[in-house]
């Protein structure tokens, strides 16, 4: 039996897994103890499981148990990557690059950056979302000391050309911060063959607990130091102090453990029922999937429906749980400004669907999803104007529209 | 955000979804908003000899609120003459529909439709345009 409503939001967050959950529980009650209390049984345990937590977080990455500091989430490790690096490489230089469709809490503290004398290229994005690397390269100064990239993208899903962008990186001597909130657990992702110096990563978005993430940072060629940006205790090598959250890094690395193990069939069969939902939808005319299809998250489709509004469309579907670029949906009435950085004209971006699919969702759902979706498009699209004029040949640009 | 059982009501039964001939000349036909700025309404009125509005229709290209505030409109318009019409303020259609503060400019955009429609009509009819407070949102 189908249940309805039927979750397909996986890039905002996704259900924690019950085997994550059952790792979790006893670190509630009587695990309850502080993982730096070095006198008692109660902070060995809890010392044990957070170390065997950091060698799951670090097996998923391929990286040293040693290079994860753990964080209360990807928002955290992408501040304390940009500011910490920017504190403490101070000396080599000012000028950090970055994309204009990274996550807003890259691109805030890049712009906390500029505000404390820091200067900041937000690279543009082609069309397919994907970097120009040669553009990449021209923006590096004597002054660069940070690139940071997100791996893969929450709204489009596609992926950039990470050991590209690293050994440009190397090449000119700059450290490499990439925010794999989106990628780490869904696609393969290795530090060392990847060429990455610092990157990011939440329990939240692979099936594990909100509030835990990781920041991971180099060790070795180059050795990488970050500036904490919360002080304290000292805990997690001077670099994040506070005192662990340790359920919630017990839950990340079960999670990452999990992930990993069922990375390779999970992927082709996501793959599978994302394909089969994009080509269910995009049968009908003026459906536009965006951004590149080829390298992209095997879970995530985007698709522009031409002539209906994201958020009223989203109402009619309103058995399924998705996300629009629509600007209705935000506070701000600007559309999603990852879509229009594609160059995605306003009137797309306000009639998208981001469709994220993940570790529980059945073919089942997928096929409701297509009706549902295809229902609520031609429903619209009889109370659409534009539609209207769009089937009467009228060339919606040559109106005059009322500025508002 | 939770929408009010009016809002889903007219979105999910739209009243008065249509088209009128906007060429006739007892038709006004007021088309407000702007696709980039993700809201379109068009809202067209018919009018008979006693400047009684007879029919109304409406098609949005807009969120769930903007649908049904321009539903709700249509329904506000029949029976009404012309001049009552002119009477219809957002903030009724907000009160009426339990709008919250970020879906005002979805009834603001009714109430221009609805204005702007009028104004055709009047200017058809070799009426002057009522002159409007530029409304912004
Ligand atoms: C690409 C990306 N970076 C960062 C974040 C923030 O992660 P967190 O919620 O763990 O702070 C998210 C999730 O919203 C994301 O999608
Ligand atoms: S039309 Fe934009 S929020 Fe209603």
């Amino acid at each position: 039996m189908l249940e309805l409503p039927i979750y397909l939001d996986n890039n905002a967050t996704t259900p924690m897994d019950p085997r994550v959950l059952e790792a979790m529980l006893p670190y509630f009650t009587n695990k309850f103890g502080n993982a730096a209390s070095r006198n008692h049984s109660f902070g060995w345990v809890a010392e044990e499981a957070v170390d065997y937590a950091r060698g799951q977080a670090a097996k998923i990455i391929g990286a040293n148990e040693k290079e994860i500091i753990f964080t209360s989430g990807a928002t955290e490790s992408n501040n304390l990557a940009i500011k910490g690096v920017f504190e403490m490489y101070q000396q080599k230089g000012n000028h950090i690059i970055t994309v204009v469709t990274e996550h807003k809490c890259v691109l805030d503290s890049a712009h906390h950056i500029e505000k404390i004398g820091g200067k900041v290229t937000f690279l543009q994005v082609k069309p397919d979302g994907l970097i120009d690397l040669k553009e990449l390269e021209d923006a590096i100064t004597d002054k660069t000391i940070l690139i940071s990239v997100m791996y893969a993208n929450n709204e489009i899903g596609v992926i950039q050309p990470v050991r590209e962008i690293s050994a440009i990186a190397r090449k000119h001597g700059v450290l490499f911060h990439t925010d794999a909130t989106q990628a780490v657990g869904k696609i393969p992702v290795d530090v060392n063959a990847d060429g990455i110096d610092l990157l990011s990563f939440t329990g939240h978005k692979l099936y594990g607990p909100k509030g835990c993430g990781a920041l991971y940072v180099r060790r070795k060629n180059p050795r990488v130091k970050v500036t904490a940006q919360i002080d304290g205790g000292g805990h997690e090598r001077g670099m994040r102090s506070g005192t662990l959250n340790v359920p919630g890094i017990v839950g990340f690395g079960k999670a990452c453990e999990i992930a990993m193990e069922e990375m390779a069939t999970e992927s082709v069969r996501l793959a599978a029922l994302r394909d089969k939902l994009e080509k269910g939808v995009t049968v009908m005319e003026e459906t536009y999937v965006n951004g590149n299809t080829e390298n992209r998250l095997p879970h995530v489709s985007n698709v522009s429906f031409k002539y209906v509004e994201g958020e009223g469309l989203m109402m009619a579907m309103k058995d399924l749980a998705v996300s629009s670029g629509s600007a209705c949906t935000s506070a701000s009435l600007e559309p999603s400004y990852v879509l229009k950085s594609l160059g995605l004209n306003d009137d797309l971006a306000h009639s998208s669907i981001r469709f994220g699919l993940g570790r529980f969702t059945t073919e089942e759902e997928v096929d409701y999803a297509i009706e549902v979706t295809k229902k609520a498009v031609t429903h619209l699209r009889e109370l659409s104007p534009l539609w209207e004029m769009f089937k009467e040949g009228i060339d919606l640009d040559s109106i005059e529209w009322a500025e508002h | 955000m939770a929408y009010s059982e009016k809002v889903i009501d007219h979105y999910t039964h739209p009243r008065n979804v249509g088209t009128l001939d906007k060429a006739k000349k007892n038709v006004g036909t007021g088309l407000v908003g702007a696709p980039e700025c993700g809201d379109v309404m068009r809202l067209q009125i018919e009018v008979d000899d006693n400047h009684v509005i007879t029919d109304a229709k409406f098609k949005t290209f807009g969120c769930g609120s903007a649908i049904a505030s321009s539903s709700l409109a249509t329904e506000w318009l029949k029976g009404k003459t012309v001049d009552q019409a002119m009477e219809i303020d957002n903030m009724d259609i907000v009160e009426e529909l339990a709008l919250p503060p970020v879906k005002i400019h979805c009834s603001v955009l009714a109430e221009d439709a609805i204005k702007s429609a009028i104004n055709d009509y009047r200017v058809k009819n070799g009426l002057e345009p009522i002159q409007l407070e530029k409304s912004h949102h």
